[in-house]
């Protein structure tokens, strides 16, 4: 009902093990006679002189409280404490005189009542506490590095850093700021000329890729053109027309000259002037590029004719030119003037006719640049530009021999010859040839300046053209309007070969590329060009380039690099022509 | 001398079109009408960008010079500075 039951023997039980335990219970009988027996033991041991009563008191009282507790099997109770304080009270009330010795009592304790005393610190209230900075501000940057981002940024350092430099170099806090206005102001003008110079150089090319794009064909041909044809011509070659370049302000004006510059092959100067000596106007001076066929990169205007140009060899932006008037100058093209930087004028010496050609020479002994010009006044003359002046000095006056005429109080005047062209000799630098409107060819040299080394005669009428050939040292060519040109070795008298073409010749010029091709104009509107290496009595090429009636040439240069030839005319017009390639041969 | 220069290429035959557009993208000046000007512009900078961007990382120090299109109807040419861009249409293709 309710409780267990001890069953010692239940069907399903097996028993492994039986051990009869020795553990008595200390409230029964034998437990409490067994725990007497040993406190006495105790106590007879433990305890010095004490009187019996004590003893017996104390063992009474031990066994009393033994007697009491012995059934607790646990640690201490309140019973137990209640009952030892008890027993101490009345120790303590009876016996003071003599010295107890007390049995240590055990606490022992309580086998029914168990009581628990725990104590326990408050805890304190937890409370949360957080601060939290401001958040830096963030911003979303995205870019791509590119390996020239990094390069211009390592230019603006290098930039910075001479910058920094230069500045470094003391200087006067005044001159500091000058400069920094200075620079604000220089900031303020480039940025506006900035503008302006980087939509003009856009401008140019875009201008110069139009034009290409419009003369596609004519700069396909340019560059990549050969006349197929000429392998079965027999050696005989053609040119080919390219561009035709002209301005409508030289539309009357007659081509006087032409030169390609030295240093950029695609740019050339044209003179304009006129021949004919009653109809003498102003005059022009442009400058055309191949890339723009259309329109000349520089314009100048002069108030009478060009009559010759030449470019300096070494400064390809100085540009010689002479007059009908007689008068030189010298024209910058880096400056932006339409105006010559040096001009002659009747002080300084000017020629009195026509000048008919200049060329530069080498710088002399101060480094001033120096021309020679020739004239029909018969003066060869030496211009130096000597601190910003043109100064002449008189290298040699064509005295015609045997012709010496009775002035007025018997002066005997010398009538001078007309010089029309010369020609410097490419290696001796003093040696050079001149060319009369009498036909002579004189070989001079610039020391002496009275007598000449040698004449040639050369021509019935004005000799137009003198040139040395660029390779053979010894040979040089002449044209005239005798209708002739002839080619000479200047120690013989007598030309090396004569060619009749039919016509007055205007011009005549070597081939850069080879020393037995020239090209020779006549005014009847053909070009013909000669190799001697090929064919010495016939031209390889006989070519009409302008209209016939209308139109004479007057002049042709060629390309140094470019196997092209441009020919002047009458009417202003500048033609280039293309050479095929049996006109190109270079000799073995 | 600009605006001559400026005035023969508009003036040379095939020329349809030529406009300047500055850094930014506006039409400085132009020779069609704005609609057109604006879509060439807007369209032709991005190019522009990339075509440069391409060039200069092959070599930093290239720049690009010219741009070419050619289509079928005609033929952009695109000349960039730094400041400002030109762009001519010209109807000649071969």
């Amino acid at each position: 009902e309710r409780g267990y039951r001890p069953i010692s023997y239940v069907d399903q039980m097996a028993i492994h093990l039986s051990l009869n335990g020795n553990m008595i219970l200390k409230d029964s009988d034998e437990g409490r006679r067994q725990s007497i027996k040993l406190s006495t033991a105790l106590s007879f041991l433990s305890s010095e002189k004490a009187p019996l009563e004590t003893s017996a008191v104390t063992s009474g009282e031990a066994e009393i409280k033994e007697e009491e507790s012995t059934g607790d099997t646990q640690t201490e109770g309140s019973r137990t404490a209640e009952v030892t304080e008890a027993a101490e009270a009345e120790e303590a009330e009876e016996a003071e005189e003599p010295p107890r010795l007390r049995v240590k009592e055990k606490k022992l304790a309580n086998q029914f009542n168990f009581i628990e005393r725990a104590s326990r610190t408050l805890n304190n209230p937890m409370r949360d506490r957080a601060c939290q900075s401001e958040p830096t501000p963030c911003e979303s940057f995205s870019a791509t590095a590119n390996p020239w981002e990094i390069y211009d940024a390592y230019v603006e350092e290098l930039q910075k850093m001479e910058r920094s430099k230069a500045k470094e170099k003391p200087k006067a806090q005044i001159a500091k700021r000058e400069e920094e206005k200075k620079g604000r102001k220089l900031n303020s003008l480039e940025s506006q000329s900035d503008d302006r110079t980087k939509i003009s150089k856009t401008a140019k090319i875009m201008e110069r890729v139009v034009n290409q794009n419009i003369f596609d064909d004519i700069a396909q041909d340019f560059k990549y053109f050969e006349d197929a044809s000429d392998e079965y011509r027999d050696q005989k070659g053609t040119l080919l027309p390219l561009w035709k370049f002209q301005h409508d302000k030289t539309e009357r004006l007659a081509v006087t000259a032409i030169s390609w510059n030295p240093k950029y092959e695609d740019l050339f100067a044209v003179g304009h002037g006129s021949y004919d000596f009653m109809k003498q106007g102003q005059g022009m001076l442009l400058l055309y590029t191949l890339k723009n066929p259309s329109f000349p990169e520089y314009v100048f205007s002069s108030e009478s004719g060009v009559m010759c140009l030449d470019f300096h060899n070494d400064h390809p932006y100085l540009m010689a030119v002479g007059f009908y008037d007689g008068n030189v100058a010298i024209y910058n093209l880096k400056k932006a003037t339409s105006q010559p930087s040096y001009k002659s004028s009747a002080k300084s010496g000017k020629h009195t006719e026509p000048v008919w050609q200049v060329k530069w020479q080498k710088d002399d002994m101060e480094n001033n640049l120096n021309f020679f010009s020739v004239s029909s006044d018969g003066r060869i003359v030496s211009w130096t530009l000597v601190k910003n002046e043109l100064v002449h000095t008189d290298v040699i006056k064509l005295s015609v021999e045997g012709t010496t005429m009775k002035g007025p109080e018997g002066l005997q005047l010398q009538t001078l010859g007309c010089g029309t062209s010369f020609d410097f000799h490419k290696k001796i630098d003093y040696l050079f040839l001149v060319g009369t409107e009498e036909g002579k060819i004189y070989k001079c040299s610039k020391c002496y300046s009275s007598q000449f080394l040698d004449v040639f005669e050369a021509h019935h009428m004005a000799v137009d053209s003198v040139s040395w050939n660029p390779y053979h040292l010894k040979v040089f060519i002449s044209c005239s309007s005798d209708w002739t040109v002839k080619i000479w070795d200047h120690t013989v008298k007598t030309p090396m070969f004569v060619y009749d073409l039919n016509s007055a010749v205007g011009d005549v010029a070597w081939a850069p590329y080879s020393s037995t091709v020239f090209a020779a104009v006549t005014t009847n509107g053909k070009a013909h060009v000669f190799d001697l290496s090929i064919n010495k009595y016939e031209a390889l090429c006989t070519q009409l380039v302008v209209a016939k009636k209308k139109n004479k040439i007057t002049h042709i240069q060629f390309n140094p690099v470019y196997p092209i030839v441009i020919i002047g005319d009458e009417q202003g017009h500048v033609t280039s022509l293309k050479l095929s390639p049996n006109l190109r041969k270079m000799p073995k | 001398e600009l605006e001559e220069s400026l005035k023969r290429i508009q003036a040379q035959r095939g020329v349809v079109a030529m406009m300047i557009v500055n850094a930014e993208g506006i039409p400085i000046r132009t020779t069609i009408d704005n609609s057109t000007t604006v879509l060439y512009a807007g369209l032709l900078q991005e190019l522009i960008k990339k075509a440069r961007s391409t060039v200069r990382h092959i070599d930093p120090e290239n720049d690009l010079t010219f741009l070419r299109i050619r289509t079928l109807k005609h033929e952009i040419l695109i000349g960039p500075g730094n400041i400002s861009i030109k762009i001519t249409i010209q109807l000649y293709v071969l």
